[in-house]
């Protein structure tokens, strides 16, 4: 159980904020496609980092600090990428939609070409290196303390700081835009710019912010996605995650408690997936292995999530908030 | 007033085409810059690679198949090419008609598995000793097509029914597709996985129960190439679907639900069965893609796809919007993207750069094509204004699509050269 409870958290960290990611820019009125490049990118960047970083042993040994500046690399590559977005969609005005696709094709194509270039071969892999007293380490980030008793241990036991960090993001951002003053004008730019604008809101600005805040989160989960999910390895794709994200983004309605929601439900349908042969509940002291004696294929349980999506989907559609103003490039003198 | 609208919208056509032109010409060429100059941008960064070889890297890109070699290879790499463009030139229509009536079809490569996993039963499991191997073929080309048509109608369905945004839907429905034709073939076990060889990741090639596209030396004039008529069928259905979009009824009703499906309603049309036909039949044109490359009986399905969507789905996308969405348009682009791509792998095999290239310029690209429509708008918006200063007499759109067609047949042209 405590097992499952932290693949779950796992699972459902980097669909946390790359849905948050969408819904900044969503509710700042540019629509983001392009979510799963972002993520490709910055799980590319922040992969390129830790392995630059961890060429010099101070940084092997201090494994937790490589992580941090890693995600830090990766959110501001995030960011950075996400301009070429922002300044197609709000300085040209182009179509959201085809900007995004482009930006989902380019990231992989920029990362693989780089990869296969300096590393010849295709993917980047956070190797081993060796640490100040010359033994070789991994790469891994885990906090183990497995004597906290069991509530303990869900937390803080084969735990990742990124965990922390992303929860304590998610707090400060949602907080931010519905508590202050630029989260309030963000806003009000994706519902109705041009009443944005009569009151004096920069819109283009607020735009901007808007998608560079996404950017940053996106290519922060992408990363977070490489280093606990996927390995350590980036491979110019992170398995559709970004497009899911966007999905639990829907299905949260655009909002930050609603995306939470979401962001667990889904985080433990794909986490079950994974590990659906390897739950155990304890019946008269003996473990039972109920979803691996049902002997289903393992496609069965990764179908789940994305059948879960259409039908949740379907029956929440009536409800949808969506922004009004979302993938409406601003155009001042329109009424 | 009757007869100033024909000289005035003839004014309109020639410049729509010319803008067209240009503005398709300036995304591909924006595309090579930016390529050329992340060729260089490496060179600098890679001690063994030198600044020479970012020159005559991107030679090699653009001269695609004609970069190949000797001549026995260059008529070998350009068959290829051009069976390759068969299904490109499908998944392209099948994204081109979703845009004609508004929809965004990113669902084209769970529509292709589907129709590749339609198109390998039927051709696999009939035995071509007791059917004849033609009929088996079209059996197989029209079940591949069903199921595909089935599989776009799914986010067709949620869009009219549910109003859920088909971009979503069409991105479920391609990781369920991968699911499904991989529980299926797993399931199936020897019967159609290929465990003759021992790679047991394929499917048995068609040609196995001697179901094979005719090729009419087709192959043999391309130097043993995989080239069949699967092409000519594509670009028959490109313009069937020209004519039914541009000179019927039926076309004309799905782009008015594309521009306003509010209004098409208002005027008596069922915007919800538009809808629902219009991603069905893109399914169905991807899909029917995907069988004309399984059934050219000598190619490798590689059937554990859950993790993985096929390139070609996605690839319809740049393909259609190079084309701005006209179906003559589509087979030239496709064409252009596989030459693209032809050149991206001749610079692996050449140089020390590797075959990201081509995917990296047809990306910006469609960069710049994002906003490149947006110039021609500004360019037509000044113009008409000049011209209509009196009499206020907007082109109407299906005119305005007219030229289209000749613009992204033009460039494509150029770009062929």
């Amino acid at each position: 159980m405590i097992f499952l409870i932290q693949k779950t958290l796992i699972f459902t960290i980097p669909l946390l904020i790359v849905a948050l990611a969408g819904m900044y820019a969503e509710r700042s009125g540019i629509i983001n496609i392009a979510l799963d490049g972002l993520m490709i990118f910055g799980a590319f960047v922040g992969a390129l980092a830790a392995l630059l970083l961890r060429k010099n042993p101070f940084f092997v040994d201090h494994n937790q600090l490589t992580f941090l500046l890693a995600m830090l690399v990766a959110a501001a590559a995030g960011a950075l990428f996400s301009l070429l977005l922002s300044f197609s969609a709000i300085r040209l005005k182009a179509d959201q939609t085809i900007g995004g696709t482009a930006l989902n094709m380019l990231a992989p194509a920029i990362a693989l070409l780089i990869i296969k270039v300096f590393f010849t071969k295709d993917m980047l892999e956070m190797e081993r290196a060796a640490d100040t007293s010359g033994t070789m380490k991994d790469f891994g980030f885990v906090i183990l303390h497995d004597d906290l008793g069991p509530i303990g241990r869900i937390f803080f036991d084969k735990a990742y700081i990124s965990t922390f960090l992303a929860a304590g993001l998610f707090v400060v951002l949602s907080i931010f835009i519905y508590k202050t003053k630029t989260g309030l004008r963000l806003r009000s730019c994706g519902e109705h710019p041009q009443a944005a604008a009569s009151v004096g809101i920069d819109v283009i600005r607020m735009r901007y912010l808007g998608t560079t805040i996404s950017g940053a989160l996106a290519g922060l989960g992408g990363y977070i996605y490489i280093a606990t999910v996927a390995n350590g390895t980036a491979s110019g794709a992170v398995a559709g995650m970004g497009f899911l994200a966007l999905a639990i983004m829907i299905f949260g309605n655009w909002k930050p408690l609603g995306i939470a929601l979401g962001a667990l439900l889904f985080g433990f349908l794909k986490c079950l997936g994974v590990i659906y042969a390897q739950i155990s509940i304890p019946i008269h002291g003996q473990d039972v292995y109920i979803l691996r004696d049902l002997d289903l294929p393992m496609y069965f349980y990764n179908l789940i999530p994305y059948v879960a999506v259409l039908i949740v989907l379907a029956f929440t559609s009536g409800s949808s908030r969506a922004p009004k103003a979302e993938g409406i490039p601003y155009d001042k003198g329109a009424r | 007033m009757k007869n100033s609208v024909p000289p005035s919208q003839a004014g309109v056509l020639k410049n729509a085409s010319a803008r067209s032109i240009l503005a398709a010409l300036i995304c591909i060429l924006g595309g090579l810059v930016v390529g050329f100059l992340v060729l260089l941008l490496l060179t600098v960064f890679a001690e063994d690679i030198s600044v020479a070889e970012a020159f005559s890297g991107i030679v090699i890109v653009l001269g695609g198949p004609f970069s190949g070699g000797s001549a026995q290879d260059i008529l070998f790499q350009m068959g290829n090419m051009l069976f390759q463009s068969t299904p490109l030139i499908l998944t392209g229509l099948s994204v081109a008609l979703a845009f004609n009536t508004g929809l965004f079809n990113i669902g084209a490569a769970g529509q292709y598995l589907m129709g590749a996993m339609g198109a390998l039963l039927v051709s696999l499991s009939i035995p071509t000793t007791v059917v004849p191997a033609a009929i088996v073929w079209i059996l197989a080309l029209l079940a591949g097509t069903l199921l595909g048509v089935l599989w776009g109608a799914i986010p067709g369905f949620f869009k009219a029914r549910f109003s859920v945004n088909e971009v979503i839907v069409c991105i479920m429905t391609n990781w369920i597709a991968a699911n499904i034709v991989s529980w299926v073939f797993k399931s199936t076990g020897d019967r159609f996985i290929n465990v003759a060889e021992t790679k047991v990741n394929f499917i048995r090639k068609t040609a196995s129960n001697g179901v094979a596209t005719a090729t009419l030396g087709l192959d043999k004039l391309f130097a043993g190439s995989y080239m069949d008529i699967s092409l000519f069928i594509a670009i028959l259905i490109a313009v069937v679907l020209y004519v039914i979009l541009n000179r019927t009824t039926f076309g004309y009703e799905l782009k008015a639900c594309g521009y306003n499906k509010f209004a098409s309603r208002y005027a008596g049309m069922n915007e919800q069965r538009n809808i629902i036909l219009s991603m069905a039949l893109a399914g169905g044109l991807a899909a029917c893609g995907a069988a004309f490359w399984c059934l050219n009986g000598a190619q490798d399905f590689k059937w554990d796809t859950y993790l993985t969507l096929p390139a070609d789905g996605f690839n319809g996308i740049p393909v259609a919007l190079l084309a701005s969405n006209n179906p003559i348009g589509v087979i030239f682009s496709a064409i252009f993207l596989k030459h693209i791509t032809v050149g991206g792998s001749n610079l692996a095999a050449q140089t020390s750069f590797n075959e990201y290239v081509s995917p990296l310029i047809i990306a910006v690209i469609i960069y710049f094509s994002s906003f490149s429509k947006l110039i021609k708008d500004l360019l037509l918006r000044r113009m008409t204004k000049a011209q209509h200063a009196t009499p206020a007499q907007p082109a109407d759109p299906p005119p305005a699509a007219g030229p289209d067609k000749g613009a992204a047949d033009e460039d494509a042209k150029t770009k062929e050269e």
